[in-house]
């Protein structure tokens, strides 16, 4: 299963180095006052050497991700703060040292990092960065880089194998670049110093250097026509790309005059379907979930693989001495974070992590982390009866039978019969013995078997938060995958509400995910399931990190208690696109009120009792009626064209009746 | 889902009492509950009572498992034990077998233990008993039977196979589709 698939793992990235992004989720506004991409080095031959020594060092961010990992290597990052400090030696104190704090942070080229320390040298960085692309962007323009850069580019696939070797090389390098830097900037920046401080007030393209000269121009709609026709070159699309970022960032300031914001969102939506290779629906869908630049740090994110993960089966074994027994199997392996103290993350391995003895012995299930964050939310408890809706391949299940320490039962579920097998496959392996595998529908459910602890419904969804594993979601998914997905979410969470007990004294919660950012499968599902029950609400999932839900998104409002959902995003916190919403089913309204007794309703199912509130006599009294149900009954006949007898008595009563009608 | 017949009953624990021997009471007699026996489309499952009874509502074409499948009956009627009994065999056997770890990759790929591979083996193993392989750090493996008494294994040179395989924890990974 996890076998093959693990082969094809390119190196993993260290889950906590990423997280440096997490407080940029919403791109402040200092960042942008900083003009990112296409800046050119102001023309100086020495300034572009430098430009291009410097973005070595700048781009050190993810190598020294990985010589994190490497346990033997740790000594690498002190290797390139030595050389930092060699060139602090030659005097400018803090510049290299800085770079070194940019490192990462510039590897995103868009990344906007609200605290990073504006000195003068981010100028220079900022000239420096344009020149040549963005190494994410880039897979397949390799062109006009410098060799530097293309030599990053290889970087970028580094194996296993070569990655000793070259983190060597690398830092020696770093080393020499800082000092290069030093002198450098000090050359530089005696006479550049007016120049560079007009640089963030000027439209800078009238500064690029390497790529073209010429200033920005935002294609017409003729030439974007035009250009849909013909293929593009990826480099003018990747300058395009950072272009309209940086405009849109300061519209009012760097907009051509006479053209829309619009236009500049329409060809950036395009620029990226082509050069992320997204269906122009989806590329737009996800475009509008984010910032701007956050967006293209997303599509970004999409390019590279997650981590690889796996749990601790508690039930076999523990993770201290599973850790050990992997590591002496030649793993490389680290717990992924505080907020699980069963996962572990897999850096590198000798072996095949989805085939080792204690793999095959059930003693832990490759999973990835986000996986892990519903069954945290569910929190079941010993003796419950717990249903997972759509279970297959059964990471969640396991995990959740773990948690209940094989006692109570757990109902997995898949509707896809050929999947149960590797469901009941990985059940057994990993010594579950509580759980009941059935393959039903899961719309089926309540019908079934109700009366269920908790629910965990991981949805079937369009698959957007996992495009890093399963790049065909870029092209095969249309506006009607979503409208059907999300009607069949809809449905299966109203099933899943339903399945649950009230009356249960442990539990009586949901759990709803998806691996899915967008919000008509995620906000939109759960606003429904509000509306749909109103003897549920939305409790907070107690996973200590993630973003909030939307609670409103492009003219839809949904209720504020969305709030308490969790989102979690590749580009933020390195695990894939996910989403959770827990709820709580509480005991429904005896009575059928009608909809405007909502308040009341509330308040009778939370105390449980219908009796404490003081209810006057609610009957018919024919004798009070008999006025208007002679008042309707003439009015019928009126409308069948009859005439309808004198109105004999009661005329006041009557009149009331018309004015109120 | 149905109980065993007389005749299936004894097909299973005549196979079970090959490596767990007289243990097998503490299969039936359980101080955490009553378990008990179901067969569902040719396999058997162990399991508790209670989340038998829960099982129940499951329709029978839609009942894939539950608790632990021990085996399943052949169309001639035998019964052939699986790899996901050996959690419950691996606690009660009799015999049991250590093997070294060169020997684990090979074995975990469906292949008889050779004597190379022989880290431990119980005293006083019979000849064609049914035996549990454990690896060094008595995780198990998976199970088999023995070739020749342990008396007998002293004499044998080191590429003769002590115990004949029968099933491998890998069986996981390499049957999955067929196993369910």
């Amino acid at each position: 299963m996890g076998r093959r698939a693990k082969n094809k793992q390119p190196p993993p990235e260290n889950l906590e180095t990423k997280e440096y992004s997490k407080p940029r989720k919403r791109k402040a506004d200092p960042a942008d006052d900083r003009p990112r991409p296409a800046k050119k080095s102001k023309g100086k031959d020495t300034v572009t050497s430098k430009t291009k020594s410097k973005i070595n060092t700048s781009k050190k961010g993810p190598r020294i991700r990985f010589e994190d990992e490497n346990p033997d290597s740790s000594e690498g990052w002190e290797d390139v703060r030595d050389g930092a400090a060699i060139g602090d030696l030659d005097s400018l104190l803090g510049d290299s040292d800085d770079d070194l704090l940019r490192g990462p942070v510039q590897e995103l080229d868009f990344g906007s990092d609200a605290d990073e320390p504006a000195p003068l040298p981010s100028k220079k960085s900022k000239s420096k960065q344009g020149g040549t692309p963005p190494s994410e962007i880039v897979p397949t323009a390799g062109s006009s880089s410098s060799s530097p850069d293309s030599d990053w580019d290889e970087d970028e696939r580094t194996t296993m194998a070569n990655m000793e070797a070259r983190s060597r090389a690398m830092d020696a390098q770093a080393a020499a670049d800082a000092e290069l830097d030093m002198q450098e900037f000090q050359a530089a920046d005696a006479d550049d110093d007016d120049e560079d401080a007009d640089v963030d007030m000027d439209r800078p393209d009238d500064m690029n250097g390497d790529i073209d000269a010429e200033p920005f121009q935002l294609p017409t709609a003729e030439e974007r026509e035009q250009e849909k026709i013909t293929t593009p070159d990826v480099h003018v699309v990747q300058r395009r790309i950072r272009e309209c970022v940086k405009v849109l960032g300061k519209f009012k300031r760097l907009a051509e005059k006479g053209r829309s914001r619009s236009e500049y969102v329409a060809q950036l939506i395009m620029d990226i379907t082509s050069y992320y290779g997204y269906n122009e629906f989806l590329a737009e869908k996800l475009f509008h979930l984010f910032s701007v630049p956050e967006a293209i740090e997303f599509f970004e994110a999409n390019e590279v693989p997650r981590p690889v993960t796996i749990r601790t089966n508690t039930l076999r074994s523990r993770r201290r001495d599973l850790a050990q027994a992997l590591i002496n199997r030649g793993v490389n392996l680290e717990p992924i974070g505080k907020w699980t103290n069963v996962g572990l993350q897999v850096f590198e391995s000798t072996v095949p992590i989805g085939a080792t003895p204690e793999y095959l012995a059930g003693h832990y299930m490759l999973q990835a982390a986000s996986s892990f964050l519903p069954v945290i939310a569910l929190a079941p408890q010993p003796n419950e009866r717990v249903l997972d809706m759509a279970s297959a391949p059964g990471g969640k299940t396991t995990h959740i039978a773990a948690m209940m320490q094989n006692t109570g039962v757990v109902f997995a579920n898949d509707a896809n019969k050929a999947r149960t097998k590797s469901l009941t496959a990985n059940v057994h392996r990993l010594g579950c013995r509580n759980v009941v595998v059935c393959s039903y529908d899961g719309r089926e459910f309540p019908k079934v078997m109700g009366g269920f602890d908790r629910v965990l419904l991981d949805a079937p969804c369009s698959g957007t938060g996992v495009i890093s594993k399963d790049a065909s979601v870029k092209t095969n998914k249309s506006e009607r995958d979503f409208t059907l997905l999300s009607h069949l979410q809809k449905q299966l969470i109203l099933c899943a509400i339903d399945s649950v007990s009230p009356e249960s004294k442990t539990g009586g919660y949901i759990v709803y995910s998806t691996c899915s950012v967008t919000v008509d499968e995620n906000e939109a599902v759960v606003d429904y399931a509000l509306r749909k029950r109103p003897n549920v609400h939305l409790v907070d999932t107690s996973l200590e990190f993630g973003t909030p839900g939307f609670t409103s998104f492009r003219g839809k409002v949904f209720a504020p208690s969305v709030a308490l959902t969790r989102r979690f995003y590749p580009h933020v916190h390195n695990m894939d696109g996910f989403f959770v919403a827990k709820f709580k089913v509480e005991k429904r309204a005896k009575t059928k009120k009608p909809a405007e007794e909502a308040g009341t309703v509330e308040i009778v199912a939370e105390d449980g009792t219908v009796e404490s509130q003081p209810q006057e006599d609610i009957g018919f009294d024919s004798e009070e009626d008999k006025p208007y149900l002679e008042e309707a009954k003439r009015r019928r006949m009126k409308a069948k064209g009859l005439r309808p007898p004198p109105r004999t008595k009661a005329p006041t009563v009557s009149a009331t009746v018309k004015a109120s009608a | 889902m149905r109980p065993l017949t007389e005749e299936e009953s004894r097909a299973v624990f005549e196979k079970l009492a090959n490596y767990i021997g007289k243990n097998l009471i503490h299969l039936i007699d359980r101080p955490d509950g009553a378990y008990c026996f179901r067969l569902q489309k040719d396999r058997v499952y162990y399991v508790s009572e209670d989340t038998m009874r829960l099982g129940i509502s499951v329709a029978r074409p839609n009942l894939i498992s539950l608790g632990t499948c021990f085996g399943k009956f052949s169309k001639s009627g035998k019964f052939k034990l699986h790899i996901t009994a050996l959690d419950c065999i691996s606690k009660y056997a009799k015999y049991k077998v250590w093997i070294k770890p060169n020997g684990e990759m090979p074995f975990l790929y469906g292949n008889h233990v050779l004597k190379a591979h022989l880290g431990r083996i119980t005293e006083d193993t019979p000849e064609h008993q049914g035996v549990v392989v454990f690896s060094m750090n008595d995780m198990p493996l998976g199970f088999g039977v023995t070739s020749r008494s342990t008396v007998d294994t002293r004499k044998l040179d080191p590429t003769s196979i002590i115990v004949f395989h029968q099933a491998d924890v890998g069986e996981y990974l390499r049957d999955e589709e067929t196993l369910f």
